[in-house]
């Protein structure tokens, strides 16, 4: 498949252009160019090294974004076996932006869960763009119950622009399952591994992230607000949205500094889409860590455990009390 | 505009524009039914219009005052402020914002909890303060309502939350997402003593609030008209490209749904609580 470039890679694109035609002109030519085409190729890749090593959290968000970036789907196929896919909330339907099922982690059963979105127009709109409504998130507490009841491990995978806001998504009760969740997902006796892949989308995104570990690869971000809607909000123009995602800090590397995040997942160079697999791989590894972490904590202290990690999170001052 | 606002001079039209639900003036109009009322007659009646029942926002410790009994009331997490942790600044800092709604509340963040009694049951009530940021959950609000959890656990006391918030706040980025679980994990801790813990939604109660403890209480009440819901109107018009339904995402709108146990007029607030407090610990009426 085609790399499509990001606005940002604009100088990396026309340099791989460059190289792609050499090589065509190469097939039919008597004169070798390879010397050429092998110093081009080292320079494109210095330079995606140095447009990567200095990206801004706006220009993350747009990697973040990227269509080519791999979704649940492809992790799951490149980190577990056996997968079974499992579908419906059992009151009112199955929501395509949340997948879900039983696989096999390293042989070992477990319980998958993922935001997905679609890769062409039909499939987008099938999982509408990988913004559930409440049924998407009753599934996925349906889910986790299921694995807690046979004792496996639960992995989320979180993708998502945010919860759908619609009129019916209203009407069904969008803020009552989220806030579910949130709630079981604080008394949930098995271990819980949440990987932000891609987009971190506020409550959306939230509602099946609050894992007793949780990780982001790197190019990945986690908001309360997308950077588009809080510019709009605040500087009264969605134009401002690089200056809102310098601001609410939601990149990977800004979130580990504040101790929100436990781990940062290393992408390849020039992001996850360029080599999925080794991407995959290096998720693995960190999941491998986050499980070997956690399985032989008894179901009360994880729960005791997570119950301390999540009171820990606000910053604060405290005065004498009056 | 009509003609009689074309005539007033523009001075007079800006100060129409700005007043605040509880003026400092005389008079005020209720935005229901139009009617001009005496400000004495509106705060004596609990901001709720005496023509029409158009329930008014209440300022935090003034719905606290008419709720608890006046002796042996006790504010947890006063010693808790904010702080800038992100350095956050938009068209102002963070800092700036703070002080301007402490100017504007009398508050230093958006929630009061108090301990004291409602018809002499012992009680926890932590409350939203709207004018301060609009009610926005910060890591003040977070931390104030589990010390307000705490407090209810130790000491065995039913907690009542009532919520008036446009969501989480922007200014603390990912903090104040994280608020959501932390106050919504808190409260399996009164579910773990069978301690009752009752929300009751006020205008409004939006976005990260709505979708965290909002419905999880055992019994969520709401009073009349106040607008509930995950996504702002605006934006879900913008989204889905329809004109939304008369009376969309309001209680009456959501008790239809089933998404609430009740409506609850704000001055039958104590009666009702003390209520279904008796009735959930099995004690008898007061």
């Amino acid at each position: 498949m085609k790399t499509t470039f990001l606005e940002f890679e604009q100088p990396i694109a026309e340099l791989e252009g460059k190289i792609e035609q050499l090589r065509f002109v190469q097939d039919d030519s008597a004169v070798d160019i390879s010397d050429e085409i092998g110093r081009l190729e080292s320079k494109s890749v210095a330079l995606l090294k140095e447009v990567y090593s200095k990206l801004t959290p706006w220009q993350i968000a747009t990697v973040a974004r990227h269509p080519q970036r791999p979704y649940t789907f492809d992790y799951i196929e490149n980190i577990f076996t056996d997968f079974v896919e499992l579908h419906g909330d059992r009151a009112y339907a199955d929501d395509l932006a949340i997948v879900g099922g039983l696989a096999r982690f390293n042989g070992q059963s477990c319980m998958v869960i993922g935001h997905q979105k679609g890769r062409d127009t039909k499939e987008k709109i099938q999982r509408n763009f990988g913004m559930p409504r409440p049924e998407g998130y009753r599934k996925a507490l349906r889910l986790m119950r299921l694995a807690e009841k046979y004792g496996v491990p639960i992995f989320t995978f979180i993708d998502t622009p945010g919860a759908y806001p619609g009129i019916g998504a209203e009407e069904r009760g969008q803020s009552e399952a989220i806030g579910r969740n949130l709630y079981e997902m604080a008394e949930i006796k098995v271990p819980l591994i949440s990987t932000i892949i891609g987009e971190g989308g506020s409550g959306g995104a939230l509602a099946i992230a609050a894992g007793d570990i949780v990780m982001m690869m790197q190019y990945s971000t986690y908001s309360v607000i997308s950077p588009e809607g809080c510019a709009s909000i605040l500087w009264k123009s969605a134009e401002r949205a690089p200056d809102a995602a310098e601001t609410l800090g939601i990149t990977a590397s800004r979130l580990k500094t504040l101790g929100l995040v436990d781990r940062v997942v290393t992408e390849p160079l020039g992001g996850a889409h360029r080599e999925p697999r080794v991407a995959a791989q290096s998720l693995k590894k960190a999941l491998q860590d986050a499980l070997r972490q956690l399985q032989d904590l008894s179901a009360d202290e994880l729960v005791e455990r997570r119950y301390e990690r999540l009171m820990s999170f606000g910053k604060f001052k405290e005065i004498a009390a009056h | 505009m009509s003609w009689l606002q074309k005539l007033l001079p523009p001075k007079i039209k800006r100060a129409e524009g700005t007043r605040k639900s509880v003026p400092e003036g005389l008079w005020s109009k209720c935005p229901s039914c139009e009617a001009v009322l005496y400000a004495t007659d509106l705060a004596q009646n609990l901001n709720v219009c005496p023509k029409c029942g158009h329930h008014h926002r209440l300022k935090a410790r003034e719905r606290l005052d008419f709720l608890l009994d006046p002796e042996g009331r006790d504010e947890i997490g006063a010693e808790v402020v904010p702080m800038d942790a992100l350095k956050f600044k938009d068209s102002r800092r963070y800092p700036e914002r703070l002080a301007a709604a402490n100017e504007e509340s009398g508050e230093t963040d958006a929630m009061v909890v108090m301990q004291g009694a409602i018809k002499t049951l012992p009680v926890v009530v932590a409350c939203f303060e709207f004018d301060f940021m609009a009610g926005s959950m910060g890591s003040v609000v977070g931390e104030r309502f589990v010390r307000g959890v705490n407090a209810a656990v130790e000491h065995q006391l039913p907690f009542i939350c009532f919520t008036a918030s446009g969501g989480a706040r922007m200014q603390e980025g990912l903090l104040s997402l994280m608020q959501m679980s932390k106050t919504t994990a808190a409260t399996t801790r009164l579910a773990r003593h069978k301690l009752p813990f009752i929300t009751v939604l006020t205008d409004p109660t939006m976005g990260g609030v709505s979708a965290s403890f909002a419905f999880v209480g055992d019994v969520v009440m709401a009073e009349p008209g106040a607008l509930i819901g995950f996504a702002g109107p605006r934006v879900i018009e913008q989204t889905v490209r329809e004109t939304l339904p008369e009376g969309f995402q309001r209680s009456e709108f959501l008790l239809e749904k089933g998404a609430i146990d009740m409506i609850v007029d704000r001055r039958e607030m104590r009666d009702r609580l003390a209520s279904v407090l008796t009735l959930l610990l099995r004690l008898p009426a007061v």
